[in-house]
């Protein structure tokens, strides 16, 4: 929810920028960590947050006479992410070697994707806020090797080098230039985000890295038909920063333009605790990485029958998914969107409402607010909380054979959340059973009745508005337990005389 | 010299039959081989480091394995590696100041396949920095010497190899070929040497200089010799991504075949100019042994081939000059003393670290792959190699081998052509082609030119190692070239 609050400040800024005539312009390179057991050239494991190095064998370290081999499952994984994205598989596609020297880069060079990518050309579609549908074209992506890290915390003067993600396989996803807005970065962003976990590839784990994203960001008066000089913002690894990263420098950029200056082709960086972009390197320092096709590694044939058994292991993706909620549930659009944003919760949903067998709104509505709000409050994955399909299944059927009101239904959520225990066991010991019995409820609105005689005097000589005192007298009577349906009709008849 | 002991023995294949006649040990023949090695040390240079003690306690093991009845073919048969070769506990130094103390934590595929065949090794072999360099003469380690006279150079880049068979005092050594590093010393030094198919051996555990082009393989005394050994060090490697998965002959099987029917093209760019007048008269010569032998010879032309030295001096430096990249002080091999920040560490451990020739390459390689230069060197050299290749495939639609000179002329002195690159890389221009083709190819000793050897080479198809093998073996059985060793060696 915080999140939407920054993006609804921010929304302010580009629209003060589009009205002195500015646009802006976007592009994304995600770096989507592939999860793979081992590594993309090597046999050393993959696992996030183990002791530095030991995870790095002499493949990973560059070590004289070494040599890659390529890790099948990575590219099965990269075939699956541009299937689902509708682009041309590569039917060869060749490592090339991008040479620079740094301390993290063992050999002096990474191994990556350059000029023949194994996925070209593909699209997604995203929602903007509004509800407006727009398609932002993906250029190609790629795998590549991921690089070891420097270490300076704890080591005064010096430079530790940790090797265990060097050569952890990654495939960058690079959007064409199709964004006009933060807001759009961050719902393509998301999309890719949602994609990836859905089709199993990547953990999205963006604190571990495991999903980060450089964005190349422009501003051009709008009409231009040229796009203005960018600056590219490395390794943002959460959408918040995404989002005030890309605030920061458009404005910067439109201040610059405005007061005379030009923008120059850089690499920056972003300090999430100032807030700001700083430059890193500029285009004339830049590396001339000396690409070429790398020896040791042959190109990878992809035979269409290989792309095609892939295609066949493929999930209900969300965009399908969502349509499917939308056509066989009646869900709204808005609905069908956050249920398939994560496969985790649309399977949940999917199973609370096979178990009930009915009212697909009301299992939504149950899914996606108070078991959604209590994931996100106690910062829970699904199959983490106490409340399984099962048990919010059983409490949604007591609402639906009316057992129990909705109403009353939030309280048992919450003695089910914290014990674990079903929804019946929750009724029976707390005696929320709804009261269904006419005399019961009879009874009780006769006592009502005569203890407030004023008010019974008014409203039948014409204060209508006195029905709700009423109903409220009741229930309170009742503990809250009175049918709320049979209540209505009943105190109708009853103060008609 | 004459002192010293003659090997029982001039061939592995000699050798092979002694031990398991129980004629010696291996123990016995190891410190034979030893004996020699200290006692060629001082003139030769041709080893970096000898490993006697381990030496001794594996052909301590081969004897017991013999004695188990657990010996196969190779068993006790003492080799030396080239120092290319990463061996495991024992350093690994490409001839390089960089990597002079570096000790290999694994052996290389080459190194395991020949142990596991039960040969033992008796040390790592003198070599041209990084394999950079046709005499030797580029090594840290000091130049190695031509045994057929000590002023003149071996040829390299695997001299420590060629001089060190030639000289017995080892009877067969693994070696690489880059441009012609395994066959130009084989023809300078008067031994035989083969270069295999590219992908036939892994080069898993070789260091590596230009990667689409170096391939393991071997310098011995004889055809024979090459063909016992190529099979254990030969195969598919899950590690090398470019070794072929293909099974391995048996090279024996087919050494004696006939050459009846067999056509062999001699290649007209290799005789144009430049050729020693001595040297293309062995050649003839050994073009009529063949005749003789049945083999029908028809001239063929690559004329591609001349282009294959400026191909070869972008392909390789651009490849090595990323290859390299790896050796920057931060992991292993030399760092400066007191880097004051990280370029001072880069610059000076590879400054210190390198000598001229590998810096040359290193140099060229970086400018041909840089931008706005890439598309004139490295693209077009990659569609000249392409050329050179269909050459070859069009001449071996009409002929089954090719024949050639190894070397333009004999081994020339120590210091004759430091001072100019590129008359020394020319040198390599009768081997080059074979390289950039991937194509297997051998040099054979045919006779002498002003008292020196000459080589003689044929190249094959890819994969035709076993009629390559053959078609030598029938020429050695022809003539005794081979066998001659430098007197003071003899």
């Amino acid at each position: 929810m915080g999140l939407n609050m920054a993006g609804t400040d921010m929304a302010g800024t580009d629209m003060a920028g589009a009205d002195m005539g500015w646009e802006t312009v976007i592009g994304l390179e995600i770096h989507a960590q592939l999860a793979t057991r081992s590594k993309i050239f090597s046999g050393s494991a993959t696992a996030y947050g183990a002791l530095p190095n030991t995870q790095a064998n002499l493949v990973d370290l560059g070590y004289p006479g070494v040599l890659p081999v390529l890790n099948g499952e990575a590219v099965r994984m990269a075939v699956c992410f541009g299937l689902a994205i509708g682009a041309r598989i590569s039917p060869r596609s060749v490592f090339a070697r991008k040479n620079y020297f740094y301390p993290d880069l063992p050999k002096g060079y990474q191994i990556s994707q350059y000029e023949l990518p194994i996925v070209a050309e593909g699209a997604l579609e995203v929602v903007l806020d509004d509800g407006e549908r727009k398609r932002i074209g993906i250029t190609r992506a790629h795998l590549e090797e991921d690089a070891g890290k420097s270490l300076h915390e704890g080591l005064p003067g010096l430079t530790g080098i940790d090797l265990n993600r060097a050569g952890t396989p990654l495939i960058e996803i690079v959007s064409e230039p199709d964004m006009r807005s933060a807001r759009e970065a961050i719902a393509y962003m998301k999309k890719v985000h949602t994609l990836v976990r859905y089709l199993g590839i990547c953990d999205g784990n963006m604190q571990e890295g495991s999903f980060r994203c450089d964005a190349n960001v422009s501003v051009r008066r709008r009409g231009a038909a040229q796009f203005g000089t960018r600056a590219e913002i490395k390794n943002l690894n959460s959408f918040r920063f995404v989002e005030k990263a890309i605030n920061f420098e458009v404005e910067r950029q439109i201040e610059l333009l405005e007061s005379g200056g030009k923008v120059v082709q850089e690499t920056r960086l972003y300090d999430p605790d100032k807030g700001e972009t700083r430059s890193m390197r500029s285009k004339e320092a830049a590396n001339d990485y000396r690409y070429f096709p790398d020896p040791d590694l042959l190109p990878v044939l992809l035979e269409p029958a290989f792309v095609e058994a892939v295609r066949a292991t493929l999930p209900e993706l969300p965009d399908a998914k969502a349509a499917r909620f939308v056509r066989d549930h009646g869900l709204s659009d808005y609905d069908a969107g956050v249920l398939t944003a994560s496969r985790e919760i649309a399977a949940f949903y999917e199973d609370v409402l096979q178990r009930v067998g009915s009212d697909p709104k009301l299992c939504a509505n149950w899914v996606m607010g108070d078991f959604s709000a209590f994931l996100n409050r106690d910062n829970l994955e699904v199959g983490a909380a106490k409340v399984d399909a099962a048990h919010l299944a059983g409490l949604v059927s007591r609402i639906v054979d009316a057992t129990i009101s909705g109403k009353i239904a939030k309280e048992i959520f919450e003695a089910m959340w914290e014990s674990g225990a079903s929804a019946d066991a929750v009724i029976e010991q707390k005696g929320l059973r709804q009261i269904t019995d006419t005399g019961a409820i009879e009874a009780a609105i006769d006592e009502v009745m005569a203890k407030n005689p004023g008010q019974l005097a008014d409203y039948r000589s014409g204060k209508d508005k006195l029905f709700g005192f009423f109903v409220g007298q009741v229930m309170k009577a009742t503990g809250g337990k009175a049918n709320p349906a049979q209540l209505n009709e009943l105190l109708k008849a009853k103060l008609a005389g | 010299m004459s002192a010293l002991p003659p090997l029982p023995a001039p061939t592995v294949a000699g050798l092979a039959r002694g031990l398991h006649r129980g004629e010696y040990s291996s123990v016995e023949l190891t410190r034979a081989c030893l004996e020699r090695i200290a006692a060629g040390q001082p003139e030769l240079n041709a080893f970096v480091t000898v490993t006697a003690e381990g030496a001794l306690s594996a052909a301590q093991a081969a004897d017991d394995a013999r004695a188990a009845g657990r010996a196969g073919p190779l068993t006790g048969v003492p080799i030396a590696h080239k120092d290319i070769f990463c061996t495991e506990g024992v350093r690994t130094t490409c001839g390089s100041k960089m990597l002079a103390e570096f000790v290999s934590p694994y052996d290389a595929t080459v190194v395991a396949g020949l142990k596991a065949a039960g040969t033992v090794m008796l040390g790592k072999l003198n070599m041209d920095e990084f394999a950079m360099g046709s005499s030797n003469e580029t090594s840290f380690f000091g130049p190695v010497r031509n045994p057929w006279d000590p002023a003149l150079v071996p040829g390299g880049s695997s001299g420590g190899s060629a001089a060190a068979v030639a000289a017995r005092l080892v009877p067969a050594a693994t070696a690489t070929d880059t441009g012609g590093s395994i066959r130009q010393p084989a023809a300078l030094c008067g031994v035989t040497g083969i270069k295999p198919t590219y992908g036939r051996a892994s080069r898993y555990g070789m260091i590596a200089f230009a990667s689409s082009l170096d391939q393991a393989g071997l310098i011995t005394v004889s055809a024979e010799d090459a063909a016992l050994l190529l099979g254990p060090m030969s195969g598919f490697d899950p590690r090398d991504s470019t070794s072929v998965d293909s099974p391995v002959p048996d090279y024996m099987a087919t050494l004696g075949d006939s050459l009846e029917g067999l056509t062999i093209g001699v290649v007209r760019e290799f005789f144009d100019k430049g050729l020693d007048g001595g040297c293309e008269q062995r050649i003839r010569e050994a073009i009529a042994v063949y005749e003789r032998l049945g083999a029908k010879v028809r001239e063929v032309s690559c004329p591609n081939l001349p282009l294959s030295v400026p191909t070869y001096y972008v392909v390789a430096p651009a490849e090595c000059s990323s290859n390299l990249a790896r050796f920057d002080g931060v992991r292993f091999g030399h760092r400066c003393d007191s880097p004051r920040n990280l370029t001072d560490l880069y610059s000076r451990s590879r400054g210190e670290g390198f000598g001229a020739e590998v810096k040359r390459r290193i140099m060229t390689g970086t400018y041909v792959l840089s931008a706005g230069y890439f598309d004139a060197y490295y693209l077009k050299a990659q569609r000249v190699r392409q050329l050179i290749s269909a050459d070859f495939a069009r001449a071996f639609a009409d002929c089954d081998l090719l024949l050639g000179p190894t070397s333009p002329t004999t081994a020339f002195a120590i210091g004759a052509k430091c001072d100019d690159p590129i008359t020394m890389y020319l040198n390599d221009i009768y081997t080059i082609g074979a390289n950039l083709a991937g194509l297997p190819a051998m040099s054979l000793p045919c006779g002498f030119a002003g008292g020196l050897p000459v080589g003689l080479q044929l190249i094959g198809p890819h994969f035709s190692e076993g009629r390559m093998l053959n078609v030598a073996h029938r020429y050695q059985q022809e003539t005794d070239w081979h066998l001659r060793a430098p007197s003071a060696w003899a």
